[in-house]
């Protein structure tokens, strides 16, 4: 009601500060963001950087130490019972029973949520129809692309205004994470909020906005592109023949101020004073033959790979 | 209402889809049933006696003859000396040794009484004790014999006559005193025991392990549905399994409850209610399968060993009297031989299954408690 009325987007979901510990060991360390009616939001960090966490708290699994967060001005901690009804979960494990159908597994979650397959089948209709031919086979027994076509439906299936992936496409072939990514896009359109978490920081420029997360704590939020035009050093891709202890040569390197390795090429962030022909003779006099060195423009890994060294 | 039957639908698509815990639910009781009391005897049958005769007169020669006589005993060997025929038991080659004295014979004549001397074998000390006991009853007889004869000679003179009582024992319910018709009930308690309770316990945690839980917590879901539909297949899992274990022991052993078997069905619900609840306490407080499965089999031996099923509760030291007194499964045991052995009716078993009742209640309202959707 109030979307036409205000200018910037309705916040669907408002974290504020939150914090969890297990013993010694921080999993939240305060994070505080807010993810707008349809819009896909990405949470990407390495393993063991708190998205689990955060999951489990927004999906009232599990209670936080301190912060809040509300999910459409509804209080996660106190108001659990609504929250249940308002999110669609998707743990990052596949949690759907092995030992029943695809059938039953959908039938279960319908029911569960006192409602019916055919009531929402709108919504988990094209995703649905891909597994359909597979429906009386034990879900245990389907690949892993499908599974989570399946956990998809059944988080859907009772009409969510928002859905938390937990890590969906971690395991999942390339060509059936794409198709994924497609189906957000869809549900996007229908209106759902979808609050997603990755690893794979290729996938964070498919995200409306997202939320760097590292050892508990949000590293930058913004639009891909807004993180990308944040990386204020300049960049160059460097391809040598001889790869054997190059990267280490590289980094002793005075001006540079970090390299990785991106497949067969290695990403150099540099300095101010840096020159690129005192670099490649620098690396000729260390022996490096055939050297390739070029500018490129940065992706969120390198974003994230800088924010790295600095913590 | 609506969730729970489809919930309890589940669990049995679930129960039914796995092949071991089906085969186990109808295997296991025609198993225990059919194998179990045969092996577990506590009668005792070919025990070896080493006799030591150093009297070698007509009274112990008929003594001899007659313990050589019962079912019970084979004469192993007749041995000069005690230190003969101890290394036979230190060589494990006899249970019992007879000693007659030398005086044996001219003792009984001069002064109408006399003593032998037996020395069991009590490494095993069922078998010692009883071999000790069966030889004690075949002696008495015989001296009871030898004062009947003594009566018979001494008619003639009917102010001297000997006193003599004849003991003559009957045993109520189990006439034949047959361990398999005492045990029997108690099989039957082991098996419900078992299948109602390690079924559940592995459940819930296996749900844990599987993350299939996480799933149903953030679901509007109650928990009380959510327990309930976990228990009543096992409730009727355990009622299948009640009525195999009641057909097998009819068609095997021909034995019937002497009371009403309605009885029988209603304390074996209750037993049945009350065991479940406690399987899923353990599953709730357990995070894997194997600390559930430890932790159920670790009660379980508890409330076997502290139940009266195999040993009287009486003669338990008070300690382990009182514990068995908190447990279920003493009062259960005692029910189902009431009602098998002796006949009771309702009146007699209503407080026993009362107890068990309120056990049932206590345990299964832990189950619903201790389920936690969030943590």
């Amino acid at each position: 009601m109030g979307k036409s009325v205000l200018t910037s987007p309705a916040i669907m979901i408002d974290v504020r500060d939150l914090h969890k510990s297990y013993g010694h060991t921080v999993a939240l360390a305060g994070v505080s963001c807010s993810v707008n009616d349809a819009e896909i939001f990405g949470i990407i960090g390495p393993d063991g950087a708190g998205k689990t966490s955060l999951f489990r708290i927004l999906a009232s699994l599990l209670l936080p130490e301190s912060g809040s967060a509300l999910m459409n001005g509804v209080d996660v901690v106190k108001d659990y019972e609504k929250i249940r009804r308002m999110i669609g979960y998707m743990p990052g494990k596949f949690s759907l029973y092995q030992d029943l159908t695809v059938e039953e597994n959908l039938y279960l979650f319908a029911t569960v949520f006192n409602t019916t397959i055919e009531e929402n089948y709108h919504l988990v209709k094209d995703i649905y129809q891909q597994i359909e031919p597979f429906k009386t086979r034990r879900a245990g027994r389907l690949s892993g692309g499908m599974k989570q076509k399946l956990a998809l439906c059944c988080a859907l299936i009772h009409k969510p205004e928002v859905l938390l992936l937990d890590e969906p496409t971690t395991g999942v072939d390339p060509v059936s994470r794409k198709e994924f990514w497609d189906m957000l896009r869809q549900l996007k359109k229908q209106g759902i909020s979808i609050l997603v978490s990755t690893a794979y920081m290729d996938e964070a420029s498919l995200c409306d906005r997202i939320a760097l997360i590292q050892k508990g704590r949000f590293l930058g939020i913004d639009t891909p592109q807004g993180i990308i035009s944040s990386y204020r050093r300049s960049l160059w891709s460097l391809h040598a023949g001889n790869v054997r202890g190059l990267l280490k040569s590289i980094r002793s390197y005075p001006h540079v101020r970090s390299c990785f390795a991106f497949g067969e090429s290695h990403h150099v962030a540099v300095e101010e004073g840096f020159s690129e022909r005192d670099f490649q003779q620098y690396l000729s006099s260390k022996g490096y033959g055939q050297i390739h060195l070029e500018p490129i423009s940065p992706t969120v890994e390198d974003f994230f790979l800088d924010m790295t060294i600095d913590n | 209402m609506k969730t729970l039957k489809f919930l309890i639908e589940k669990e049995f698509k679930q129960i039914l889809r796995s092949k071991m815990v089906m085969g186990l639910i109808l295997l296991f009781p025609v198993m225990t049933m059919w194998i179990f009391p045969w092996a577990i005897d506590y009668e005792v049958k070919d025990i070896r006696v080493n006799v030591v005769d150093q009297s070698q007169g007509t009274y112990s020669q008929r003594l001899i003859q007659k313990i050589d006589a019962s079912k019970y005993f084979r004469i192993n060997a007749t041995l000069p000396d005690y230190t003969t025929a101890y290394r036979g038991i230190e060589t494990a080659d006899c249970d019992i040794i007879l000693q007659i004295p030398p005086a044996f014979d001219r003792d009984l004549i001069k002064t109408r009484s006399s003593s032998v001397m037996l020395s069991a074998n009590a490494v095993d000390g069922t078998r010692g004790m009883l071999a000790n006991n069966y030889l004690m009853q075949v002696v008495n007889d015989f001296s009871s014999e030898l004062r009947a004869g003594q009566v018979a000679a001494l008619a003639l003179f009917p102010q001297a006559s000997l006193p003599v009582i004849h003991i003559q024992s009957r045993y109520k319910f189990n006439e034949r005193l047959e361990y398999k018709y005492y045990m029997i009930p108690a099989f039957m308690v082991i098996l419900l025991t078992l299948i109602c309770g390690i079924l559940p316990a592995i459940n819930i945690v296996g749900e844990k392990e599987q993350g299939t839980i996480q799933q149903i917590n953030v679901t509007p879901v109650q928990k009380f549905s959510f327990i309930l539909a976990k228990l009543i297949p096992y409730w009727i899992i355990g009622i299948i399994v009640e009525t195999i274990a009641i057909i097998c022991t009819w068609s095997i052993y021909g034995m019937v409850p002497q009371g009403n078997i309605l009885l029988v069905y209603l304390v074996s619900f209750v037993y049945i209610v009350s065991i479940s609840g406690l399987g899923i306490v353990v599953s709730n407080y357990s995070e894997t399968t194997q600390q559930a499965s430890f932790l159920i089999m670790f009660f379980i031996l508890i409330i076997y060993l502290l139940s009266g099923m195999f040993t009287p509760v009486s003669s338990m030291p008070y300690w382990a009297q009182i514990i068995a007194y908190c447990n279920p499964l003493t009062y259960f045991v005692q029910v189902l031989r009431l009602l098998y052995l002796n006949g009771s009716r309702f009146a007699d078993i209503a407080q026993s299954t009362g107890i068990i009742l309120i056990f049932g209640i206590i345990l299964n309202l832990w189950a619903v408690i201790s389920y936690k959707k969030r943590t």
